[in-house]
């Protein structure tokens, strides 16, 4: 049995349903995140799993035991929250041995105990501040030791980074991977920011609407998404859709791209006899930016790679890469390419479609097809 | 262009601002003279009063009229001054602003953080307290202090006070506490700290602004009652602003104009401590809501 067990959980408030039946299931030490927009449920859940919130129906396991019953203090975890929610009339000692005061450790073990935690987090020079002076990475790093003090079979994180600003979320992401390697233990993690779910995760839940979308690693989520919303969920810059009509050309399927005012095929390898039945029809073609790059000579006209010439609408360097914007089928395309190899906006330039991880979509359904 | 009209606009400033200081300064004459009238005619023996005008300074400083007030003034048939009903005032003031206080405190903090089914229907019923005028509970309070064995006590007055006050408090402490985020409780919870330990050690303790607003506004108004008094209260149980009545209307011929004023600043004292020593946080604590984040 995993660390922790999600078996058809339910929650509503009257008629509403807020989560309609979520099954999950971890092994210890794992890394699970919790990703979707908001008003999805991933946080109503986590609260469920800290038992701050009733479960309507189903069970939730933390190991061996079945916790549905259990009061918070009970369940052997400890949380995190987006505000940090430290004890403001408390000096982050206090903050640190609060719990451990209350479960009766000894003084001198608690003494013990906060200062291998201050060591953990290097704050040592802290203990001694109340939250007020601390800046906001310093109080994420509070409420972590916090939660390390009470040394949980299971860490609960509920969006914890999303007060930062934007360098030293970056930081502390590192900083919680960091953590979970050290400390071994099981995390939920809610986040609604995909690349936090990407970087950290063992596992991704991606939830929609109070439902599990998709449940998988995090490559597995982001080269197999099961439909259009976790395709276009996960990613940075996100997935571009094309609308394509299926052609059959010699017994094989085509893609028709249409790069203003010149129509180009491209052949689908592989099984695709799924296509047979948009045959004529329009699905929506779905792939990534960084699968649009300059042409390659030694790639082009290798299967599942095509070229096609076109004009840059928009040119958006960011560094690392350059994003360039095309149109294809009347929409705008993301490419990413490297800038040395970037042409300014309003220039033609060859681009290179690497179709090998291109996912197709049912446009009625946004179920994928292949 | 832009130094022209900057200048411009400094001048008519600084107009603006002569004409707002002469204003403010007006009314703060205005409001202070009645207690330089007070304070001036409490220091001037009788035959000053006769003789000079109501805001001319005393010919002769005297103490006598606040001793008299404090120890000597006939009140009713006994004369023994204030000092009587000064302490009985404080004996039921200090625990009614406590007691209705912490109520309050409790209150507010159950219906934000705790809350239930019903919780907002409970709390606009308490609301309701707000706006019961003073003469509406009379009879039924009258009544019920009958029942409760503490008419004419210390305890009926403390009774009394803490219930009409209960209303008060809790608004403030409840709107307080709305801008608390949950999730202070929530941590607290999974440290494993209960219902209670989390309001005396969490909440009460970072509850200092609004517990000042409620203990300055309740001190006032509780000291400043005449009506309670008046009628749940007779004899030696009276309050001190019940006893101001009965020396100003107990008449022994002359009316002691400069005791009869020296007992009126006795009887206002302490409220007028209480908001010098604790009027910023008075301030503070009415605005905390609205601008912490």
């Amino acid at each position: 049995m995993g660390a922790l067990s999600i078996r058809n959980v339910r929650k509503s408030y009257g008629t509403t349903e807020i989560l309609k039946g979520i099954n999950i299931e971890i092994e210890e030490g794992e890394f699970l995140i919790l990703v979707g927009p908001s008003g999805c449920g991933k946080s109503t859940l986590l609260a469920m799993i800290a038992g701050l919130d009733n479960i309507t129906s189903g069970e939730v396991y933390i190991g061996e035991r079945k916790v549905n019953d259990l009061s918070p203090k009970d369940r052997d975890i400890a949380m995190v929250f987006q505000s940090y929610a430290l004890y403001p009339n408390m000096t982050v000692r206090q903050n640190i041995s609060f719990g451990l005061e209350i479960r009766k450790v000894p003084k001198a073990e608690q003494q013990k105990i906060v200062a291998q935690v201050a060591q953990i987090l290097q704050m040592e020079q802290l203990l001694d501040r109340k939250p007020s002076q601390l800046s906001g990475g310093q109080r994420q790093r509070v409420a972590m030791g916090r939660a390390i003090a009470r040394n949980p079979t299971l860490f609960l994180f509920d969006e914890p980074l999303s007060n930062l600003d934007a360098k030293l979320r970056v930081e502390m992401r590192t900083e919680i991977k960091l953590l979970h390697k050290r400390v071994g233990k099981t995390i939920v993690y809610v986040t609604h920011d995909q690349v936090e779910a990407m970087t950290l995760g063992d596992k991704i839940a991606v939830m929609k609407d109070g439902e599990v979308v998709q449940f998988g690693t995090p490559q597995q989520i982001y080269d197999n998404p099961v439909n259009l919303f976790v395709a276009s969920f996960m990613g940075s810059p996100s997935m571009n859709f094309i609308p394509c009509r299926v052609a059959v050309l010699d017994g094989k399927f085509g893609l028709k791209m249409d790069t203003g005012g010149q129509t180009h095929v491209f052949p689908v390898e592989g099984a695709s006899s799924a296509l047979a039945a948009y045959a004529g029809r329009e699905i929506i073609v779905g792939i990534r930016p960084e699968k649009i790059t300059h042409k390659v000579d030694f790639l082009a006209g290798a299967p599942n790679f095509y070229v096609a010439e076109t004009t840059i609408e928009i040119s958006e360097p960011t560094g690392a890469d350059t994003l360039l914007v095309i149109t294809i089928n009347d929409k705008n395309i993301v490419c990413r390419v490297h800038p040395d190899y970037a042409k300014s906006q309003g220039e033609r330039m060859a681009f290179m479609f690497d179709m090998s991880k291109t996912v197709y979509f049912d446009p009625v359904t946004e179920l994928r097809i292949l | 262009m832009a130094d022209s009209s900057n200048t411009q606009t400094q001048g008519s400033s600084r107009f603006g601002r002569y004409l707002i200081y002469t204003l403010l300064g007006l009314v703060c004459l205005y409001y202070l003279m009645p207690l330089f009238i007070m304070l001036s005619t409490s220091l001037k023996t009788l035959d000053d009063i006769r003789t000079g005008s109501l805001v001319s300074l005393p010919a002769h400083v005297t103490f006598q009229p606040w001793l008299d007030a404090w120890s000597k003034a006939c009140i009713g048939v006994r004369c023994e001054g204030m000092s009587v009903y000064f302490w009985n005032s404080f004996r039921f003031v200090v625990p009614a602003v406590l007691i209705s206080t912490l109520a309050g405190a409790f209150n507010g903090y159950v219906l934000t953080l705790w809350r239930f089914r019903g919780s907002d229907i409970f709390f606009s019923a308490l609301m309701i307290g707000c706006f019961i005028p003073f003469q509406v509970i009379l009879l039924p309070m009258a009544r019920t202090l009958g029942e409760l064995g503490i008419f004419n006590t210390i305890s009926g007055l403390i009774f009394v006070h803490v219930v009409y006050g209960v209303s008060f408090t809790t608004l403030f402490f409840r709107n307080y506490y709305v801008t608390i985020p949950d999730e202070l409780v929530k941590a607290a919870r999974i440290d494993g700290a209960g219902f209670l330990r989390i309001f005396w050690r969490i909440i009460l303790p970072i509850s200092t602004p609004i517990v000042v607003v409620s203990i300055i506004w309740q001190f006032t108004q509780i000291w400043n009652d005449f009506l309670f008094g008046v009628v749940f209260s007779s004899g030696d149980h009276q309050p001190v602003t019940v006893a101001l009545n009965n020396l100003v209307n107990t008449s022994t011929g002359v009316i002691g104009y400069n005791v009869d004023m020296a007992a009126a600043i006795i009887a206002a004292l302490p409220t007028l401590f209480i908001y010098i020593v604790a009027g910023k946080y008075f301030v503070r604590g009415l605005t905390a809501g609205s601008v912490k984040g």
